[in-house]
């Protein structure tokens, strides 16, 4: 072990708690300005300590919504937003495990332009075809709904290589032995691969959360209905009027009750998470 | 590829990947499909003919002054994103993989702003720098300052850029940490032993091995700032003032929204996919030379 002689360590400790100020400081902002008086605010007033008006502010933001004409309470955003993070993440992982186990496990007639068709969707992220896809789910009569919100993200290259990879490396003599008990397919999937797999779908799991939760371009376009807005939509639509009726404490309230999940998931279950952002980017 | 012992059936596999085949035709390859047959397509303003243009809508494009300057952005963005975010990334990682009581609790505090999602980063940083009330506008005046970036050009880039790095800065730290937790320690001890110091340790061995990781995380700050920039500037200046931060993506979106042409709006998209394309396909070469550096 090369040894830090003690100044160094200091100057790395200094560093890394700047690291965090910096890093922390833009939500340090929110949470105190969630809890103050919007008429301080606005005047440019705001002070740097929190203020008395938290209970207040966080009820009128989750059962109320802010006071404007598309008043709309974040309770039921972060409903919304639950849902289709869910629906995404489960969807995922769901489809993608079974059509990974088909390609590793079987041989069929097509089997690799199967595999490549899937695998090319890496290339056509939502961005490029932004208004086609809204065309076809439109057509479907899938706008403002939970199904048309999810239905179009679910499909994943990431997922399916992921669990591709891990089925290579299961020993056969797991197969075999299965095959020796008279399992068929279905049964050595349901019984042998899939709690193998637990870990690895863990950790797609923490990771397709947080990707589901975070959504935006797609919800922007297809949602109309106020009932219908995600999280990340309804803050953008709260800051739209005109400066002057913008209430910021309202607006840092949804902001941090929009962090608070998957930050949650982040902190609490960071091994998994850490795993899961290593092996879906390799 | 594939295992040597298989099941045998028949219906089975169709049935298994029916699903996600499905959405994947539905939902991806269809879209793109219409993206490019659009693209060749020239609507009247009232949506009643169409007839085939060839590459018409392709060449007003990369004729039109303003899609040029987009282009241009678009990468300006990128790269200032990318090395701001990499640089402060990469110093902190430096720091928090040396034997530090604690190093546990610095990865957890630096990591977390990973999950914040890029419309609240924007709905963060326009709170703080915004100009009738931002906290550290006041500051920003008081040094002498004219700080509006809701009517300065150049302001607003830089502060699309600020809050961009910002958000990345967990994503790349957290890829260095495990890059340099993987480089051996008898490395630098052997570096130690010949005399280097410190700072020339960093440059000439960790700097090096660590040179597939930068790569790698080069391209996904660059992906990264290509589309998911999109919900940052969204909330934060709607592409303005002017177009000043209108990047490709936005473009795309708010020229469609506009209701306008829709065959320029398509060419941008199949322009872009082709570019995601290259970027793909760079990342995959490097990837595989990153497991065996």
């Amino acid at each position: 072990m090369v040894e830090e002689e003690g100044f160094r360590r200091y100057v790395a400790h200094f560093i890394l708690w700047i690291g965090i100020a910096i890093v922390a400081f833009p939500v340090y902002i929110a949470i105190v300005a969630s809890t103050q008086d919007n008429a301080l605010i606005a005047n440019g007033q705001m002070s740097l300590l929190p203020g008395g008006h938290f209970f207040e502010v966080y009820y009128q933001t989750i059962f109320v919504g802010t006071s404007g004409s598309t008043r709309e309470p974040v309770g039921n955003m972060m409903l919304n937003s639950l849902v289709m993070a869910l629906l995404i993440a489960v969807g995922k992982i769901a489809i993608s495990i079974i059509s990974a186990y088909a390609i590793v496990y079987f041989r069929f007639p097509f089997r690799m332009p199967i595999f490549w068709i899937i695998f090319v969707t890496l290339m056509l992220p939502v961005e490029v075809r932004i208004y086609p896809t809204y065309k076809i789910v439109a057509d479907l009569r899938m706008l403002d709904s939970y199904a048309g919100l999810s239905l179009p993200l679910i499909a994943s290259a990431t997922a399916t290589l992921l669990f591709r990879q891990f089925f290579m490396t299961v020993p056969d003599e797991l197969l075999e032995a299965s095959r020796i008990d008279g399992a068929g397919p279905l049964r050595f999937f349901w019984d042998t691969l899939l709690p193998l797999s637990r870990t690895n779908m863990a950790a797609l799991f923490v990771i397709l959360f947080i990707l589901g939760w975070n959504q935006y371009l797609w919800p922007l376009l297809i949602t109309t209905r106020d009932d219908m807005q995600t999280i990340q939509v309804g803050i953008r639509k709260m800051i739209t009027t005109t400066d002057a009726l913008t209430e910021w404490p309202i607006v840092m309230a949804t902001a941090v009750l929009a962090m608070l999940p998957p930050v949650f998931v982040v902190v609490v279950m960071q091994k998994l998470f850490v795993r899961g952002l290593v092996e879906t980017e390799k | 590829m594939q295992k040597q012992a298989v099941f045998q059936a028949k219906l089975l596999p169709y049935a298994l990947v029916a699903p996600q085949l499905a959405i994947v035709l539905i939902f991806f390859y269809w879209p793109a499909l219409q993206a490019v047959i659009q693209s060749f397509l020239l609507q009247d303003a009232f949506g009643l003919s169409t007839s085939f243009v060839w590459f018409d809508n392709y060449i007003e494009l990369f004729t039109d002054a303003a899609y040029f300057e987009a282009i241009v952005r678009t990468f300006f963005f990128s790269f200032a994103i990318a090395v701001s975010s990499l640089s402060l990334a990469l110093l902190l990682a430096v720091m928090a993989d040396k034997p530090l009581r604690g190093s546990m609790l610095y990865r957890t505090l630096l990591i977390w702003p990973y999950a914040v999602a890029p419309p609240v980063v924007g709905v963060l940083w326009i709170f703080m720098l915004h100009p009738s009330l931002g906290v550290l506008s006041r500051y920003l005046r008081g040094m002498g300052i004219d700080w509006n970036p809701l009517l300065d050009g150049d302001q607003a880039a830089a502060l699309i850029i600020l809050a961009a790095a910002w958000k990345q800065i967990s994503y790349n730290f957290l890829f260095f940490l495990a890059g340099l937790q993987a480089i051996p320690k008898s490395v630098f001890e052997a570096a130690a032993i010949d005399g280097a110091r410190p700072m020339r340790r960093f440059w000439t061995v960790t700097f090096p091995l660590l040179s597939p990781t930068i790569f790698f995380l080069l391209v996904v700050n660059i992906v990264y700032a290509f589309f998911d920039t999109f919900g940052i500037i969204d909330t934060m200046t709607r592409g303005g003032p002017g177009k000043s931060t209108e990047t490709l993506v936005y473009k795309v979106y708010s020229d469609g929204l506009l209701g306008g042409n829709l065959g320029s709006s398509a060419a941008q998209s199949v322009i872009l996919m082709v570019m995601v394309i290259v970027l793909t396909g760079i990342q995959f070469r490097f990837v595989e030379r990153k497991v065996t550096y």
